[in-house]
């Protein structure tokens, strides 16, 4: 049942991975990852062998719905606050590099 | 004069009360407990500076005759996931080394509130990903009955430093184990409260849809009272409930005091007591069956077929969510940033600080959870893994149509070695095997000390299990079995953990320290 034996996990896939979710990843841990990763996935997908199409899914334990307040300011943090564990700042806004590359 | 830091938080509180002991000599025993032992345990991250004003300000309080709560001025200590004004606020990452946070979350504003002082903040596995707290960067905490074994995980750190007496009272986070299994290999005592019973508010988020922050202590008791200052509803979490909690202490004393399981019909899941599971465990947890059976208990066995794929499920929930909580360190607002040496853009500076503050196994979490996120794949393992959760919801809501309360032993094996499993994610996985389903389901979850493996001389745990919003009978089972396991042991278990503080004053008399 398991989808995945017959498609196994590329370094490439894992390179492209890394790249969304933002981690430099050395070719080393590429390698190292798409082995571990493989049997983690194998384990899972495992998953399939009893999720019929007629069960729901839940996304939440104990569904609650309509969780509104009061459309009334809070207590929030001063601008202050919100800078004091930033890597860089002006004073009032954070710091950053170039958004843009040269390509772009 | 009596060891206070031997004291639970309960009998602390009375001696606080009836004016014996003070906030301030109470807190100096735990901080010299702390410098005498925790350079070989390493359960604290930071030690608070601030403990003994804080105790001093509690005294002062009595001493003018205000009204204060059972636990005001008993010493707690603060899982490093939580964050605090005036502590840093890890969560046992690189990332966060150094941060301190602009705000207290919920439950440790609640503490202030109830005038507990707290100790300082303990270790963890690096974003609570992990259950032998080796995965923490700032090293691991060692198990307080033998130094060269793993304390539990995530929360190795709060269950090590009240097995320890570093701290009576401790707070920790459980997202698929990572209080009820660090008390099992620890001899102490974890609740894994409702979700939505505690306040997530500040607790730096793992999976949201799992995580729950609870008490960490040696006793039955001692947990209730701490579970009733931190539960109740949050406006600042919006999956909070607002349901009106009973006083979990008022039925751990009605427990304790009946020894009497007359009625209560005990399940016994099946699928959670099967091979695998180490012989010390499967003999004690056989013998607190057949004890809380005596007591006027009806055990029944239970099947929930499910529970067989909660951790496959949870492997694809737990990283999806992560992945997706852990985006927020971008080098931008807070924590590490780490810039290439060629320059490079936003992007590029977002990648190298996570390359280089986050760990190996929260990159391997990420990474797993991006993928079963992408599209192609979400439908066959994000959302199936969201129909397991129904299907294991279900096999709980026909379980407690048979049964009050289910058992299993809350883990599977005693303390391993430390580095026995770190280099096989999947064993180490395999670890919250039966602490897992009560996190898919949102129900409430504790474990408690049921004796020594005899093969190992290690502590084996006991969990029970409860419907949502029913941790009170969590409290009434649990205390009634702890008493009826003490009086027949004729001690607590804690209490046949080795002295720690020996092997310091043996060494200091030799000249080694």
């Amino acid at each position: 049942m398991s989808s995945s034996s017959t498609e196994q996990l590329t370094t490439d896939q894992v390179a492209h991975l890394a790249s969304l979710a933002r981690i430099a990843l050395t070719p080393d841990e590429i390698t190292k990852l798409t082995g571990e990763l493989g049997v983690i996935i194998d384990s899972v997908a495992r998953v399939n062998e009893v999720a019929s199409a007629d069960v729901p899914a839940t996304s939440h334990p104990i569904p609650l719905s309509n969780v509104f307040r009061a459309d009334v300011p809070g207590e929030t943090l001063t601008t202050e606050q919100a800078l004091s564990g930033a890597p860089d700042h002006d004073g009032s806004r954070f710091r950053v590099s170039a958004i843009l590359g040269e390509e772009q | 004069m009596t060891d206070l830091t031997r004291l639970s938080a309960a009998a602390l509180s009375e001696k606080l009360q009836a004016g014996e002991v003070s906030s301030v000599e109470v807190t100096r025993a735990h901080l010299d407990r702390i410098a005498a032992v925790d350079g070989d345990v390493h359960a604290f991250l930071h030690v608070s500076s601030a403990a003994l004003d804080t105790a001093q300000a509690v005294d002062d309080k009595r001493a003018a005759g205000e009204k204060l709560g059972p636990l005001a001025g008993v010493p707690i200590a603060i899982k490093d996931v939580l964050c605090t004004m005036d502590m840093p606020s890890t969560a046992g990452s690189r990332m966060l080394e150094g941060w301190v946070p602009p705000y207290d979350a919920t439950v440790v504003r609640k503490l202030r509130e109830a005038d507990l002082v707290p100790l300082g903040k303990t270790n963890m596995d690096e974003f609570a990903m992990g259950s032998s707290t080796e995965h923490s960067a700032y090293g691991p905490t060692r198990n307080p009955w033998d130094l060269e074994r793993i304390p539990g995980g995530s929360g190795g750190g709060s269950a090590a430093a009240v097995a320890a007496f570093e701290a009576p009272l401790a707070l920790g986070s459980d997202t698929g184990g990572s209080i009820r299994q660090p008390a099992a290999v620890t001899g102490s005592v974890g609740v894994k409260p409702t979700y939505g019973g505690v306040s997530r508010y500040g607790a730096i988020a793992l999976a949201s849809s799992l995580d729950q922050v609870g008490p960490v202590t040696r006793t039955v008791l001692d947990a209730a009272l701490l579970h009733d200052v931190i539960g109740g509803h949050d406006p600042r979490d919006s999956t909070s409930l607002r349901d009106e909690w009973p006083s979990f202490a008022t039925a751990a004393r009605e427990g304790a005091a009946s020894k009497s399981l007359a009625g209560v019909r005990v399940g016994v899941v099946k699928e959670l007591n099967g091979d695998g599971f180490q012989a010390g465990v499967h003999s004690r947890f056989a013998e607190s069956l057949e004890l809380m059976a005596s007591a006027g208990a009806e055990i029944v066995e239970v099947s929930a077929p499910s529970f067989e794929y909660a951790i496959n499920a949870y492997y694809l929930i737990l990283p999806a969510e992560a992945s997706s909580n852990l985006a927020k360190f971008d080098s931008v607002r807070f924590g590490l940033r780490v810039t290439p040496e060629s320059g490079g853009t936003v992007e590029d500076v977002m990648a190298a600080t996570r390359a280089a503050g986050f760990g190996d196994e929260v990159k391997r979490r990420v990474i797993l959870g991006t993928y079963a996120l992408s599209a192609g794949y979400y439908d066959a393992y994000y959302g199936s893994a969201q129909k397991v959760r129904t299907l294991i919801q279900r096999d709980f809501a026909a379980a407690f149509e048979q049964a009050d309360v289910l058992v299993s032993p809350a883990a599977p094996t005693t303390a391993f070695k430390l580095g026995e499993k770190l280099d096989d994610p999947l064993a180490m996985y395999l670890n919250d095997i039966t602490t897992i389903p009560a996190n898919l389901a949102g129900v409430p979850g504790m474990g408690l000390p049921m004796g020594l493996a005899p093969e190992d001389g290690l502590p084996t745990g006991i969990q029970f299990m409860a419907p949502a919003r029913e941790d009170v009978r969590l409290y009434r089972v649990g205390s009634a079995l702890e008493a009826l396991l003490e009086d027949k042991w004729g001690h607590t278990l804690i209490s046949r953990a080795p002295d720690l503080s020996l092997g310091e004053e043996f060494a200091a008399m030799e000249g080694a320290v």
